[in-house]
């Protein structure tokens, strides 16, 4: 089964028969336009490339151009490529709506996380503080890095300062609460990574 | 209007009366039993409302016994099966917490005047 590119929207809530309450994220998945299909004969392996979202033709480099002209659609901002075995039978130009996912129970859902920039080892690994008085002067600092002259360097892995977010990360097994085809929206329970606006790539859990 | 907000704001119940702070309200709660389910109403004061669309929750506070029992109800939840005002009440304050420390006379709400 293949996937979809989305945006997504936002967060907010709905409601079981019950009276149990659900955190959704709203995701507008598609309608997606394939813009290559790739077989074993051409390519060495087979896989459809589809695109996502409007892109204006003059920030569209003219290969580009060509290559989206190609599967007649205008040019699209997001491509991704899904595997897929032969014997499918998607053809260029075909538009692939959010009905793909509505017999997916559990879907996968890629996205970059938030930027959080250079941040410390507090808020990337969930590292405890130090305390604030008594002559302290590691209120935020790491505590030891390492022993001693055994074995006189730090161990790979050791969790330090660095770069925080921004990094491509997948949620696994969401439920799909709803499916709006009309509206081309998705709803799975949870949150997703990535800000609002963000672009995300939904696909079915295997 | 994004498509979130509309579904947060679209479709909302409008069986509600209005009420805000500090009003005494009564709150008919389903519950389920096995497979029955009945109607219990709970009755306090108002003493926090948060939130909008179907995410707005309302704080309701009960004293019974000396024991004070604070419930939060999703308003657009299918279990709250209806809301009626029985007092309106004046109040200075958009939350109410001060009352958790009061009990007695020090914990009462003047009545509204019409």
């Amino acid at each position: 089964m293949i996937g979809l590119i989305g945006k997504k929207l936002g967060m907010t809530r709905t409601f079981e028969e019950s009276g149990r309450s659900i955190p959704v994220t709203v995701i507008q998945a598609g309608p997606c336009v394939i813009t290559q299909v790739k077989d074993e004969h051409s390519d060495g392996y087979s896989a459809i490339q589809m695109g996502f979202g409007a892109k204006k033709p003059k920030n569209t480099p003219m290969p580009m151009q060509g290559h989206f002209r190609k599967a007649g659609t205008d040019p699209l901002r997001t491509v991704i490529e899904f595997r897929l075995d032969e014997g499918h039978e998607y053809k260029m130009g075909d538009t692939v709506k959010v009905s793909v996912l509505a017999e997916a129970a559990l879907v996968d859902v890629t996205g970059t996380t938030k930027g959080r920039g250079f941040s410390g080892t507090i808020k990337r690994h969930n590292q405890h503080r130090g305390p604030a008085t008594h002559g302290s002067k590691n209120v935020r600092a790491m505590g030891s890095i390492g022993m001693h002259t055994f074995p006189g360097r730090v161990m790979p892995g050791k969790a330090m300062p660095g770069q925080y977010g921004n990094k491509q990360e997948t949620k696994k097994n969401l439920t799909v609460v709803a499916v709006d085809e009309e509206k081309n929206l998705i709803l799975v329970k949870g949150s997703v990574p990535g800000h609002k606006n963000g672009i995300v790539f939904i696909r079915p859990s295997r | 209007m994004n498509i979130v907000e509309q579904m947060r704001t679209n479709g909302l119940r409008d069986d509600l009366p209005e009420f805000s702070i500090g009003d005494t309200i009564t709150v008919a709660v389903r519950i389920k039993e096995g497979d029955k389910s009945r109607i219990q109403d709970f009755i306090g004061a108002v003493i926090a409302r948060q939130g909008t669309g179907n995410e707005a929750s309302v704080t309701v506070r009960k004293v019974t016994g000396g024991i004070a029992v604070e419930r939060i109800f999703p308003v657009e939840s299918p279990n709250v099966d209806s809301i009626s005002v029985k007092k309106r009440g004046r109040i200075r304050r958009a939350k109410l917490y001060y009352l958790r420390g009061r009990t007695g006379r020090k914990a009462r709400i003047r009545e509204a005047r019409r």
